[in-house]
């Protein structure tokens, strides 16, 4: 890929590369490193799948030019978990079925990882208001509230 | 057979896949060599196509090549072969791969770009010059019904393009004697769909074998790989057709689109695999859309409000193309008469052709239009009798002791409908206790005091599930004793590689991840229809009984061969045939399976067929009807009119339960589906066919925001039409759901309120409704 | 849809934001990007060049200055949002920012990006209407300053010249415990509002009003303040407020009509919401005394 070069920091690993200017953030990340984890459903701002977190706080990366994150900390799905072990949210989808396709998932887990770590034990409305900005089509969203909150008290249950 | 994992909620095994961002959807897809897709459309809803100059755009950096139909003269011409095809439409309506000589609606595919990337395909595509002389559109299936409308199709003299009738008994005969007639005008409005993931598809061709391969984001890959056979002159085992992971699909992702052969057939022309990623845009004006109907209904009803008759017309919106053919309208048809014992039926549909989207079933096809006209009449008959409108469902309802009822109708190939089991006054009471309906005045008065208007609502519906013919399942022991089922049936996220290997996990006596199920690849499976119409339970996860129980028998047919013992004596358990009451006397399935992959020279036990495998069709000949009873809260701030569903409850029967877990999802997302339909989807066209409402911020999906708890209580009255008892439960959320919330809302209005014929409804709708009702009192 | 080409440029100080717009044709500035995104991805917008100002320092913070606070333009909506000082000085622009999108775009947005686009629904640039809030720009001839009520020039207009830039927002907090109250009808969280309203209140000891803003958004093409009313406002007392010359106020402008909602209904949500916002004004200023 030609382009401006960049360097940054994803999922805690440092990364050196170059990308074309008019590329967004998550078609940089799903076509420029191969991380496809990271969805796109509107690319107009809306519906929240590509969420992802840059320097702490959750951001959608369709609204975000590739090259903005030249120095900046990038997390994105791929680094939720430990290896092959999910994390408490990763699992509480599970266990509550907060999915169904798993299209929106993604930018569901960025957004409420990033409400959990600001916020460690929202209430139903917080999670609600939270994830007001990703759109489920499958679930009704209560599978995902459900396990926002039970991926909450095991967050703060275990130090 | 012991039902360990059948009936539990146990979590899905394609979870931690799809969790950790290691899902495969088809736009994750990279081949060597692949080219990227855009399309030039059409911006106008109606045009003769003058001339394409493509001339600049082709020399672009970038820019690999743009065709247009007549590019492919080579390969293949005409239209696309119609997917469902109907007495009633001789000459199918279906689409070109991309447009000739005339386009029909904003968004129709003119020419494909492709490039070395998607976004040099777009600079390529906006630098094609396109000469095309605008027709008049028509925008509004009433106005294109008229005589003398704009014809939507240059070449087809009319705009409806076919009717449809349905009924039974002499229904004037029961009107004229009827206590009470009334006649009431319904405006259901289109909306669209939206799946999460939009649509796509990579073609390539293999230089060797000359396969065509298409990884596509649909619903009926068998229907993809049928088609396109046709289309092409070709064999079926030259084509493969697989879906990876899809991203939800609701309906609209089980046509055979034209982007799906546009994109194949480039890949022939070049030689090199192409990918198509619709984007929101596109799927705003090129993936079907849904339920724009609008219906006169007259229905005639007792003193006490029994329902008696019900005729009536349609008018229904079926866009500029009919690709899969009449089923929509006929849906709507066959939805009728719901739960309630009409003593006669008479209806008509109009299919008309708008220049608009076309449309094609979404999540409940036109059964949601069916039960929101049924339960609209139901309260429309309490408030003319001033009774209680559970009263008329009482008196109406088809009674438990009736079943199985044969409604009067016919299904698609002419037999009579009958609905197998199910009590819908069971269900009302059910839900009416659940819901808290005896403490409802109290609530509504509470509310009051806030200044909010609190309403109640109910629906009820019946669903038929399990559509046939058939879907099917081969299911195979490997010798290291791994189960793996195989069926054409696709997933859009219902979870069914979790439900069906609970089935053969049963069966086979293994632990559920032993089981691998593969889904809908062609070159695996050889047959299969379409994850539509919730049939997909029935007819493929019976068909994996069936199937698992083949391999059962042939494993203890072995083992009672090989340890001697009379099958009655033997049992599958821990991945082996034990003998009952023996520990330790048993023989693996691995074994099995080793020995009936057969070694050199040496013959198969017992002169047994090679292979621990077998495979299943599961013949649905009936359909097995799920129904419902709904109940729902609204809360209106009658300032603004704004409307909030604060509580929703279900009684739901889909006869046995796979997975409540799975089962819960399917009917949650059906509700927000349904509430969406009732409170904020509505697809805005202007008057020549122009979209007005094509990004997110102007279209209104439901969010977690706005949505309520939702509240399920199962109802499990095994199917009898099955092997597994199970009924369908994938649209069972939605078909009752806009007619719940708008019973809700009316209720909240109060009783002067207008009578609520439509749906979506808007705040300033209602703001307007409590200012008429407000001064109609001080008059 | 993707963006079309352009040139990208990223300058790291005022002065060379300033040079770059003084030599660029057809360049957008980008800000938050959560609204010049959108456009691009649309294609509804082909800039030649774009310059991204999140790298410029000086663009962005809270600063409370002699006589008030003073907020640059690149400051995210989120840390406004969080900002203790905001809380207690401008708690208005705090309460309006809850309804402002969601958290993945306030995490991005700023408040100079949302008054320079000037979205009739939006919250800030009303806010700053009623504040009164001063507008520091920046161009060729240096720096001037604009005060709100020629910020607004139209649908979509800033008084923002070609080669200027805005640099920060300046606000005169009201006395402390002031009357302060917000509403807004929107369909879902997050939306644009169709309407919304603003009221600001200060009382003397025996609770007779001594000065107001009241203020409606999404109504017309730029938030209006309703100078009338706030004039026939002072001098009442808080308790014995008549409410229904200001909400005829409000219902006096002139509307604008979308695809999703009649002039109608914006003139009585307008009402509505004036009438709400000043409410709860008067109900925070109880709470403070």
């Amino acid at each position: 890929m030609t382009g401006k070069h960049l360097t940054f920091t994803l999922n805690g690993e440092p990364r050196e590369t170059s990308a074309d200017p008019r590329t967004h953030l998550a078609d940089f990340l799903r076509y420029g490193l191969g991380l496809t984890g990271t969805h796109v459903g509107c690319e107009h701002g809306v519906c929240g799948a590509c969420t992802v977190i840059v320097d702490g706080v959750p951001v959608r990366s369709c609204l975000m030019l590739a090259v903005q994150i030249d120095c900046c900390t990038v997390e994105t799905v791929e680094g939720l978990a430990n290896g092959d072990e999910l994390s408490p949210l990763q699992q509480a989808f599970s266990t509550h079925h907060g999915l169904q396709c798993g299209f929106c998932t993604p930018g569901m887990l960025m957004t409420l990882e990033a409400l959990l770590r600001a916020t460690p034990s929202p209430t139903e409305h917080d999670i609600r208001m939270a994830i007001s900005g990703n759109i489920c089509r499958c679930t009704g969203y209560q599978g995902i509230v459900e396990a926002a909150l039970a991926a909450a008290a095991v967050r703060t249950s275990t130090p | 057979m012991s039902a360990r994992y059948f009936g539990a909620a146990v979590a899905r095994v394609e979870d931690p896949r799809l969790l950790a961002g290691r899902g495969r959807y088809v736009d994750d897809a990279v081949l060597p060599g692949m080219l990227h897709a855009a399309f030039v459309r059409a911006s106008m809803a109606h045009g003769r196509i003058r001339n394409i100059d493509a001339s600049d755009a082709k020399g672009m950096p970038g820019v690999v090549a743009i065709y247009t139909m007549a590019d492919f003269a080579g390969i293949a011409q005409g239209a696309m072969p119609p997917m469902a095809p109907h007495p009633l439409l001789p000459t199918p309506i279906t689409y070109h791969p991309l447009a000739v000589e005339e386009v029909c609606h904003v968004g129709e595919a003119i020419a494909i770009v492709l490039a070395d990337d998607r976004a040099t395909a777009e600079d390529a595509a906006a630098a094609v010059l396109l000469d095309i002389e605008e027709l008049p559109a028509v925008a509004d299936a009433v106005l294109a019904w008229k005589a003398g409308a704009p014809r939507v199709h240059s070449k087809r003299p009319s705009n409806i393009a076919a009717s449809l009738k349905a009924g039974f008994s002499d229904c004037d005969a029961v009107f004229a004697k009827a206590d009470h007639v009334l006649t009431e005008r319904f405006d259901i409005h289109r909306g669209g769909c939206h799946s999460m993931e939009c649509r796509g598809v990579v073609a390539s061709v293999d230089p060797h074998s000359g396969v065509l391969t298409l990884s596509t984001s649909s619903q009926s890959p068998y229907m993809v790989r049928r088609h396109l056979a046709t289309y092409l002159g070709r064999d079926e085992s030259e084509i493969r057709v697989m879906t990876p992971d899809v991203g939800g699909g609701f309906g609209p992702k089980a046509n055979v689109y034209p982007e799906e052969f546009a994109v194949a057939l480039a890949a022939i022309k070049t030689g090199r695999p192409v990918k198509w990623i619709e984007d929101r845009q596109e799927h705003f004006v090129a993936t079907t859309q849904q339920r724009g109907q609008v219906w006169t209904l007259d229905v005639a009803f007792d003193n006490d409000g029994r329902m008696r008759a019900i005729r009536g017309h349609c008018i229904h919106d079926n866009g500029a193309y009919a690709p899969y053919g009449l089923i929509l309208p006929a849906t709507a048809l066959a939805s009728f008469p719901g739960p309630y014992a009409l003593e006669a039926l008479d209806l008509t549909i109009d299919v008309v052709l708008t220049n608009l989207v076309p449309t094609s079933p979404v999540r409940g096809a036109c059964r949601p239009n069916a039960a929101f006209l049924l339960e609209r009449l139901a309260d429309r008959i309490a408030r003319h009798l001033g009774i209680d409108r559970q009263q008329v469902r009482r008196r109406s309802f088809v009674r438990a002791d009736q079943m199985p009822y044969s409604t009067g109708m016919k299904a698609r190939d002419g037999s009579p409908i009958s609905y197998d089991s199910g009590d819908y006054i069971a269900a009302l009471d059910l839900v009416l206790d659940k819901i808290g309906a005896a403490g409802f005045e109290a609530r509504r008065a509470a509310a009051a005091d806030r200044g909010k208007l609190l309403g109640l609502g109910i629906a009820s519906c019946v669903e038929d599930t399990g559509l046939g013919p058939f879907e099917g399942a081969s299911v195979r022991v490997t010798p290291a004793g791994k189960v793996v089922v195989s069926t054409g049936a696709s997933s859009q996220g219902q979870g069914h590689r979790t439900a069906f290997a609970q089935i053969a996990a049963d069966a086979l006596g293994v632990e559920l991840n032993d089981v691998m199920v593969e889904t809908a690849d062609t070159s695996r499976f050889p047959l299969g229809m379409s994850t539509i119409a919730s049939r997909i339970a029935v007819t493929a996860g019976s068909s994996v009984e069936l199937a698992a129980q083949k391999v059962r028998a042939k494993a203890i047919a072995f083992a009672s061969h090989k340890l001697e013992v009379g099958e009655q004596d033997l049992e599958l358990e821990g991945g082996a045939v034990r003998v009952k009451g023996v520990p330790g006397m048993n023989v693996s399935l691995s074994e099995i399976a080793r020995t009936l992959a057969g070694n050199v020279g040496i013959s198969l036990p017992g002169g047994m067929e090679p292979d621990l495998a077998a495979t299943a069709y599961f013949n649905s000949t009936a359909l097995t009807f799920a129904y419902g009873a709904n109940a729902c809260e609204v809360e209106i701030d009658p300032e603004t009119g704004d409307v909030r569903v604060v509580r929703y409850v279900v009684v739901h029967d889909c006869g046995k339960l796979i997975n409540p877990l799975i089962v819960d999802g399917q009917i949650r997302g059906g509700v927000v589906h349904g509430i969406g339909n009732a409170l904020f989807e509505r697809m805005i066209y202007d008057e020549a066919g122009q979209p007005l409402t094509t990004t997110y911020a102007d279209y209104f999906l439901p969010l977690a925001s706005e949505m309520p708890p939702i509240e399920i209580h199962h109802v499990e009255t095994p199917s009898p039409r099955n092997p597994i008892g199970v009924k369908g439960a994938g649209e069972g959320g939605t078909i009752p759901a806009a007619a719940c919330v708008i019973s809700a809302v009316e209720n909240a209005l109060g009783s002067n309120a207008p009578f609520i014929h439509l749906h979506p409804i808007s705040p300033q709708q209602v703001v307007k409704w409590l200012e008429r009702t407000a001064s109609a009192a001080k008059a | 849809m993707k963006a079309p080409p352009f040139q990208y440029h990223r300058p790291h100080t005022r002065e060379e934001l300033g040079a770059l717009l003084a030599s660029l044709d057809n360049a957008k500035i980008l800000a938050g990007g959560q609204s010049l995104m959108p456009m691009l991805n649309l294609r509804v917008l082909a800039p030649d060049h774009l310059i991204d100002i999140n790298r410029v320092p000086e663009l962005a913070g809270i600063r409370e200055t002699v006589d008030g606070i003073e907020i640059g333009a690149m400051t995210r909506q989120a840390d406004i949002l969080a900002s203790p000082i905001i809380q207690a000085r401008l708690p208005l622009l705090a309460r309006a920012l809850e309804h402002v999108g969601h958290i993945q775009t306030r995490s991005r947005g700023t408040i100079g990006g949302s008054c320079c686009h000037l979205d009739p629904s939006a919250e800030q640039p009303a806010i700053c209407a009623a504040l009164d809030a001063e507008f520091v720009a920046t161009g060729p001839n240096g720096r001037r300053v604009i005060p709100a009520a020629d910020w607004f020039q139209g649908l979509l207009q800033s008084a923002l010249e070609d080669q200027e830039f805005l640099e920060a927002l300046r606000f005169k907090p009201w006395a402390k415990g002031h009357g302060y109250g917000f509403a807004e009808y929107a369909r879902r969280h997050g939306d644009f509002a169709i309407s919304g309203a603003a009221a600001l209140l200060e009382v003397d000891g025996r609770g007779q009003i001594t000065r107001t803003a009241l203020l409606v958004f999404g109504v017309e093409p730029a938030p209006r303040r309703l100078y009338d009313a706030e004039a026939a406002l002072v001098g009442q007392i808080i308790r014995e407020i008549a409410l229904a010359p200001i909400i005829d106020a409000a219902r006096a402008l002139d509307p604008m009509e979308d695809v999703h909602v009649t002039a109608d209904y914006r003139r009585h949500l307008a009402g509505i919401l004036i009438g709400r916002a000043l409410r709860e004004a008067c109900s925070s200023l109880e709470r403070s005394q």
